[in-house]
């Protein structure tokens, strides 16, 4: 039992020698493994270790997989989606210079109107001109075998290879398979292949050169010569094919054709969708019809002949089925390949017949669209009319062109035997892994065959999972989601209120819930619809509390072993006391290496779980009178209740596509609506003892903890339990201050508790914030809340830089999907708090990406007045000089503007003129004053007539200045977007830069970067980092141009606050790195503001700031604003599971990384003292003092 | 010169080891040591809590926010040869047996059950030569009698004397209100000894951050007195031995503890403020004052001044507090600069 990503890993790994890649989602786990078998020493089918290298990106990896196929050597690589279009032009090369390699791609839709790291083809479809060959499989078996087939047929062909399979619905789906030996593909692999791949390696010993340049009078003749190898290859891949069956009996052909023999109908697909295709197919023939399904396996080469060769001659009429979209084009790739071959068979090829078969073409599953039985089943019809739609899509309901075909949502397959399970869990409950191991036990200790499918949230705090399980005594084939099961188990209680669960139910299901209360009280709790549901479908249902059993065993908020004893009880797959030694088996499997503590805890919690669990007695009528709450409250604006309170319910699959912007636009100011409840406790705050001082805000990730000042006459009507205490402030005298938690928005991280310095005198155990279980806090906390939001903000001119006046100011970035204490979005909500109303964000794909644009809900949004950050992602490497662009198109605005504006001088007066011009940038109180400048230039153009008044009113606020920020993660700015960052940054323009360093890769899943510290593991560096973090911020200072700044907000907040301030009132470039801790360091979060602090402290991370005014002052730029380390390196780094791993793994290594760790910050820190003590006057060189 | 004495059935060249401490971490330490003459090694505690709490905590940390969002399902590798256990702990004992021709003597800190007989049955096998079981316990509840807590160690002594075959010693704290019946019981038990003292983490209180600070400063001579006065009791009552450890840093220290009735004298502070060779230059000055004294051996001293034999039992039986105040010539300090706050009260 394994999924596509592992199985195809497995084959690409023992026939490879060298693997160069880079993280992209989905395919990202194929390396990991690659690297994890390389570090523990595994073998390919020649004896030796293969070789796994990260680059800096895709382009990278394909430029060092050039580079070892010309030394001679075997590579092979993973990527998708961006990633492989950045390997395109590599793939050009290597295919021209006919060379045996094998890229294996989780085929992930290309953003266009936004990103998705789903499935689909649109990634591979764009490789269709390099001249790799494509084959593409359609299951975990099947990917596991086309890799093996793919690498015999490109050391045969010397055609390279593009084998790939879907992203997430293959590449994730845990699927029972037949693993191939060694020995099966050392016979598959033909070494004189290898010899002859060998024997054309650059080498002084023979030399030659390859990549020449050539003129006209070569160049199309040497680019035909080559023709030979794709004339033939089809016929050597078929062969390899054949060897293949052979040695494992699993036949495949370049085109395989499924279904009546004599059909008239026949779906033409390629990848997944061909399994659902096939099987409903079977079950339409089943009933007396005759349709068949032709699989592409082999895309190119594409080989007419083999393709008529199975194609029925009984068919009438074909569809075409593409997962891709060419816009603008006659028909999607294959259906136009389709096309092309039936036409020269009918014309020239003797096949006259084939001129009466109608081809239609049509779309489905982009982005990991279902593409189901009843989908299938539209298609058929389709094909069945007498006009049928020459051109459709299917999956969606598209209601603006008519494109779509009507499907019969109710239409599914009983497949005889199989049964079927759904599970609602949360991330952090562990309902994934105990899924896994479950779908293993069947799969490999029963004789049916099973599938494991998991479907994961946007968010990245209190985030759902859905585990589908298939299993039965076939071969499962249903790539699609599960819509009627017959067991439906609910992990966390809530969901059953925000989230169709019980919809998944087939009549007379089996329904588990975790109960929030004892079992004989769980009814009562069930809203009125819930029980209506319940007894409508006859549900069986069985209650445990498995929050407290798991609390009393130990395991506190892991209920996954739990919910699986009892799954396995209630299903009777296995006899009892038989399916508990093997859930016993899994979990020391994959737990027993952790630790037997842990290993005993879920025992534990595996004994206990049978006790407790309890079959409802189903009343015969519901008792409830409570409803379901609404998705979103009534207030919210049209746009979200029409369509983002269906996708939060998890039904956006039924908007039609009328609902949706045409060009990606989406409003901000959505996450409001998204009242989430994740939080267990929540902060409580304690006005007599608070001092004030708005740490606890600044910190929080979610903007979940708000201060606030007013005057007393704003307190009316406010909630008997709303609190307020005289404002301590001189200036502002007789004002009162409230600190209130968003009690549905907080995730509970605790970081404002642990940040928190005030202390009750008396019992300092007691803070000025305190965490106390929600719920009953809930209702007056909600009122306490919507009151305080209410209240008008204070005027922005009081603020200052400090941290205590920035919290009074709004944030414009709230309640975002980040991890529960993230430690980047802290800065980024300052950001929007300072300069918010005139920011424009460029945002690398990463995490800030994720958290900051990934649908359903938006956390940007808007001030009083209503305006807000404007925010873009591009993508993962361009983003610093997408955001050199924004500035580049506001400045080219505004020079218009000015260039207006002097016109109409007469008419608005030339001091207006004048002071509008002056201000170009600007603090708070000139941004203000600029506002009430441009509001009297509109109202004097208000009577002005003619184009240019029009237009100069239009674009008059770009005469306000604009903060543009350049956002990203560490992977950006130190790896893939490196060379335009520097780019950028020498460019002197006036962008601002902001580094979230986590120094990983964290949205991927923790891979290396350059910014990963020496001594730390990572993915991709398992046996610990080697070298040193890349000094990001000392390079940029070498240029004297661009303002910097290293800054932590847990070690000095009110530091980071002034970098902040200065970076953009500087009017050049601005390059700011910040210290993000984050999930994939591996210790509490709660404790990040600590360990920011550590790391200070010890001169891990040294706070400085250079700024090149200084230096015109005659000053010196730099200024190092941390003092020199106080602790040792491992006060810091004791604590952070990336540190202290190797320490269990290789001691030695371990210990010698940390001396040199130890000393390259010692190093360090003297370099920066040093550079802050020059004296730049006394300091110049005498050449300087001599000019 | 003879310098040998037998300590938990071990034949040793001397009474002077290393305490239970992190110097074992280091073999090029454990090394030193042997070089300098130390007869044994004393292992630092297995925290069987700590074990757990770090495979917990890992645990937490790792499976937490793993399987929550699809581009990322871990955060970080999987490791193949990774271990949370006592592995780190057991694989030292080994390298310290083949490193130096040492006895090994573990020392272990267990909660659970069947954790201490468990974690015993382990060191055991890793090659250790006896086991230093160790107490550690604040008994912080005010509802658990003080025999509750005699009974659980005595407990503790009989499980571990069952999984091992070993000698096993038991450190002691000196918080038992009666030390000496308790040793007694002990080694009724089967204790192959016991060591005065543990010396605990004492907390400090930071009156700017209001926070508890644990806290461990190096033992100082003057800390010795309490172990001589509790060896000097016991000796000649148990049939096993004592080893006295806490506070033992010059030779006079050393003849001090073996005359009150050790057999084996450990030493940790000493060690760590002057490294590894100080061992010797102790056996040296030891040496040197037996030859002076005309002492033969050690096993003629051992126990020369405890309670039976001592001539004035009187100082070891009667915490005569005002005789040792009045021997305190507070102006005598005063002359050396000690500020008044260090007056002890009354």
């Amino acid at each position: 039992m394994l999924d596509a990503n592992e199985a195809v890993a497995s084959v690409s790994y023992r026939l490879n020698e060298f693997c160069a890649i880079y993280p992209i989602t989905p395919s990202s786990p194929m390396a990991e493994f690659a690297d994890e078998w390389s570090a523990a020493g595994r073998r390919n089918i020649w004896g030796a270790v293969p070789s796994v290298l990260e680059m800096q990106s895709e382009g990278g990896a394909a430029g060092a997989l050039h580079g070892a196929l010309q030394a001679g050597s075997l590579c092979s690589s993973f990527t998708a989606s961006q990633g492989l279009l950045l390997m395109i032009p590599n793939m050009y090369k290597i295919a021209g210079e006919l060379t045996p390699f094998c890229l294996h791609v989780t085929a992930r839709a290309v953003a266009t109107h936004a990103l998705s790291i789903f499935g689909d083809h649109s990634d591979v479809m764009a490789c269709r001109q390099t001249g790799f060959a494509m084959l593409g499989a359609g299951s975990v078996q099947e990917s596991h075998d086309f890799a093996a087939i793919a690498q015999a047929a490109t050391l045969e062909t010397r055609v390279p290879f593009l084998q790939f399979f879907d992203g997430f619905r293959t590449s994730h789906e845990v699927s029972k398979i037949e693993i191939l030996d060694d020995d099966t593909l050392r016979d598959l692999i033909r070494e004189d292949c290898v010899a002859a791949h060998r024997d054309r390696a650059l080498t002084p010993d023979r030399p030659m050169i390859r990549g020449t340049a050539q003129n006209p009078d070569a160049f199309f003749q040497a680019r035909e010569a080559c023709n030979r190898y794709y004339d033939e290859a089809t016929a050597r891949i078929r062969a390899v094919m054949d060897r293949f069956a052979e040695l494992t009996g699993r036949r495949y052909r370049p085109f395989d054709y499924e279904g009546d023999p004599e059909a008239e109908r026949v779906i033409i697909i390629m990848g997944s969708g061909a399994e659902a295709a096939g099987e409903t197919s079977e079950w339409l023939n089943q009933k007396g019809e005759k349709t068949g399904v032709l699989k592409v396996r082999l895309y190119r080469p594409f080989s007419a002949e083999d393709f008529l060769a199975v194609l029925p001659e009984s068919v009438r009429s074909i569809a075409v089925l593409d997962r891709t979209k060419e816009p603008g084009a006659l028909g999607e790739p294959m259906f136009l390949d389709v096309s092309t071959a039936l036409r020269e068979a009918a014309q020239s090829g003797g096949r006259p017949e084939l001129n009466d078969v109608r081809v239609i073409g049509g779309r489905y599953g982009l982005g990991s669209k279902e593409f189901n039985p009843a989908m299938v089943k539209a298609v058929y019809d389709e094909l069945a009319k007498e006009t049928p739609k020459r051109r459709f899509t299917v999956g969606v309901n598209d209601d603006v062109t008519g494109m779509s075909l009507d499907v019969d949502e109710s239409f599914d397959l009983e497949i005889p035997g199989v049964k079927q399970a759904v599970f609602f869990g949360l991330g952090s409950d562990g309902t994934v892994g105990a899924n896994k191991n479950s779908i293993k036990i069947i799969g490999e200790e029963t004789d049916n065959f099973a599938q494991g499918y998991f479907v994961y949230d946007s968010k990245k705090a209190g985030a759902m999972t859905v585990s589908h399980l298939r299993f039965g005594p076939e071969p499962i084939r249903s790539t699609y989601l599960i819509r009627q099961a017959d067991f439906v188990a609910c992990h966390r209680f809530e969901l059953l209120e925000t989230v169709d669960v019980l919809g998944h139910a087939a009549p007379g299901a089996t329904l588990l819930l975790n109960s929030p209360c004892p079992p004989e009280e769980v009814w009562d709790k069930l809203a009125k619809d819930l029980q209506e549901t319940i007894i409508e479908k006859g549900l069986k249902v069985y209650a445990i509390e498995a929050t407290k059993v798991a609390r009393e065993c130990g395991m506190p908020g892991r209920i996954n072993t739990i919910m699986q004893t009892c799954y396995f009880a209630i299903s009777g797959i296995l006899e009892k006391d038989e399916a508990i030694r093997q859930i016993k088996n899994a979990i020391d499997k994959t737990y027993g290496k952790r630790g037997q503590s842990v290993v005993d805890r879920n025992f534990r919690a595996v004994d206990s779980a049978l006790a407790n669990m309890v079959k409802l007695e189903i009343p015969r009528g519901a008792s409830a009178t409570r409803g379901l709450p609404p998705i979103v409250d009534p207030a919210a604006p049209d746009f979200v209740q029409r369509v983002t309170a269906m996708m939060l319910a998890g039904k956006g699959d039924l908007l039609p596509v009328s609902a949706f912007p045409v060009d990606g636009t989406w409003p901000t100011d959505t996450a409001r609506w998204e009242k989430r409840n994740i939080a267990e406790e929540v902060p409580v705050w304690e006005s007599d003892i608070c001092i004030q001082c708005n740490k606890c805000a600044v910190v929080c990730p979610h903007a979940a903890i708000r201060p606030k000042v007013f005057k007393p006459e704003a307190m009316d009507g406010a909630p008997d339990s709303f609190k307020s205490v005289k404002f301590r402030s001189r200036e502002l005298e007789g004002f009162l201050y409230a600190l209130q938690v968003a009690p549905e928005d907080c995730t509970g991280c605790n970081l404002c508790v642990e940040v928190c310095p005030a202390k009750d005198k008396s019992n300092p155990s007691r803070k000025a914030i305190n965490m106390s279980p929600r719920i009953p806090l809930l209702e007056t906390e909600r009122a306490n809340y919507s009151f305080f939001l209410d209240i008008p903000d204070p005027d922005r001119s009081m603020l200052k830089d400090d941290v205590k006046t920035t919290q009074f100011m709004r944030p414009l970035f709230e309640y975002s999907g980040a991890c529960a204490g993230c430690g980047e979005t802290p800065y980024v909500k300052l950001l929007t708090q300072l300069f918010g109303d005139r920011l424009l964000i460029a945002n690398a794909t990463g995490c800030s990406s994720i958290y900051g644009g990934n649908l359903p809900t938006t956390p940007y949004t808007v001030d009083a007045c209503g305006r807000g950050p404007a925010w873009s992602n591009s993508l993962f490497e361009d983003n610093a000089e997408f955001g050199l662009g924004m500035r580049a198109g506001i400045e080219q605005t505004r020079v218009y503007a000015e260039l207006l504006l002097r016109k109409f001088a007469p008419v608005v007066g030339d001091d207006l003129v004048e002071a509008v011009i002056a201000c170009q940038t600007g603090d708070e109180a000139a941004v203000q004053e600029q506002r009430k400048r441009v509001e009297v230039l509109r109202s004097k153009l208000k009577g002005v007539d003619g184009p240019e008044a029009k237009t100069l009113t239009q674009i008059a606020d770009y005469l306000v200045p604009k903060s543009v920020w350049i956002v990203g993660g560490d992977g950006w700015a130190y790896d893939i977007g490196f060379g335009g960052l520097d780019h950028v940054i020498a460019s002197g323009r006036n962008v601002n830069i902001l580094v979230l360093d986590t120094e990983v890769y964290s949205n991927t899943g923790g891979q290396q970067s350059k910014a990963t510290p020496l001594g730390a593991v990572a993915k991709f560096s398992m046996a610990g980092k080697a070298v040193p973090k890349k000094d990001l911020a000392l390079m940029a200072s070498t240029y004297g141009s661009v303002y910097v700044a290293r800054i932590a907000m847990g070690a000095k907040d009110n530091h980071a606050v002034k970098a902040f301030v200065e970076a953009e009132s500087y009017p050049g470039p601005s390059l700011i790195i910040a210290y993000s801790h984050c999930v994939a360091h591996g210790y509490n979060m709660a404790m990040g503001l600590e360990q920011q602090k550590k790391a200070v402290a010890c001169g891990y991370w040294p706070l400085f700031r250079y700024d090149p005014r200084r230096a015109d002052a005659g000053e010196n730029p730099m200024k190092l604003d941390s003092a020199a380390p106080k602790s040792s390196l491992s006060e810091f780094t004791a604590n952070e599971t990336r540190f202290h791993m190797l320490e269990r793994i290789n001691p030695e290594r371990a210990a010698l990384l940390q001396k040199m760790a130890a000393d390259s910050v010692r190093e360090r820190f003297a370099l920066y003292e040093k550079m802050a003590a020059a004296n730049p006057t006394t300091d110049k060189p005498a050449s300087d003092a001599n000019s | 010169m003879d310098l040998t004495t037998n300590y938990l059935g071990l034949k040793l060249k001397n009474p002077l080891m290393p305490g239970a401490s992190p110097l074992v971490d280091d073999i090029n330490v454990v090394r030193a040591l042997e070089d300098a003459g130390a007869s044994a090694i004393v292992m630092h505690s297995l925290f069987e809590e700590q074990i757990t709490q770090e495979q917990v905590s890992e645990f937490a940390h790792t499976e937490g926010p793993a399987e929550s969002y699809a581009e990322a399902t871990s955060y970080f590798p999987a490791m193949t040869d990774y271990s949370l256990g006592p592995e780190r702990y057991l694989r030292q004992i080994e390298r310290i047996k083949q490193a130096t021709d040492l006895p090994v003597i573990g020392s272990l800190n267990g909660v659970s059950p069947g954790g201490w007989s468990h974690y015993a049955k382990y060191i055991e096998q890793a090659g250790a030569d006896a086991l230093e079981i160790n107490v550690y316990y604040v008994a912080t509840d005010p509802r658990e009698p003080g025999t509750e807590v005699e009974a659980r160690t005595l407990n503790i002594l009989r499980d571990v004397k069952e999984a091992v075959k070993i000698p096993v010693a038991v450190k002691l704290s000196p918080f038992f209100s009666s030390p000496a019946h308790f040793a007694m019981q002990l080694d009724e038990a089967g204790a192959a000894g016991v060591v005065l003292f543990n010396r605990f983490y004492q907390p400090d209180i930071d009156i700017e951050e209001l926070e508890a600070r644990p806290h461990l400063e190096l033992s100082r001579s003057p800390e010795l007195r309490l172990r001589l006065r509790w060896a000097a009791i016991l000796h000649g009552n148990l049939k096993g031995d004592i080893a006295v450890s806490g506070g033992v840093h010059t030779m006079e220290d050393v003849v001090k503890s073996i005359m009150a009735g050790a057999s084996g004298v450990q030493l940790v502070s000493a060690l760590l403020r002057k490294g590894p060779s100080h061992i010797g230059y102790l056996l040296a000055q030891l040496r040197h004052w037996m030859e002076e004294h005309e002492y033969e051996s050690v096993e003629q001293m051992r126990g020369s001044m405890s309670l039976r034999k001592c001539p004035d039992s009187s100082a070891f039986e009667r915490a005569n507090y005002l005789k040792v105040l009045q021997l305190w010539k507070l102006d005598a300090h005063r002359k050396q600069g000690w500020p008044t706050e260090a007056e002890p009260r009354v």
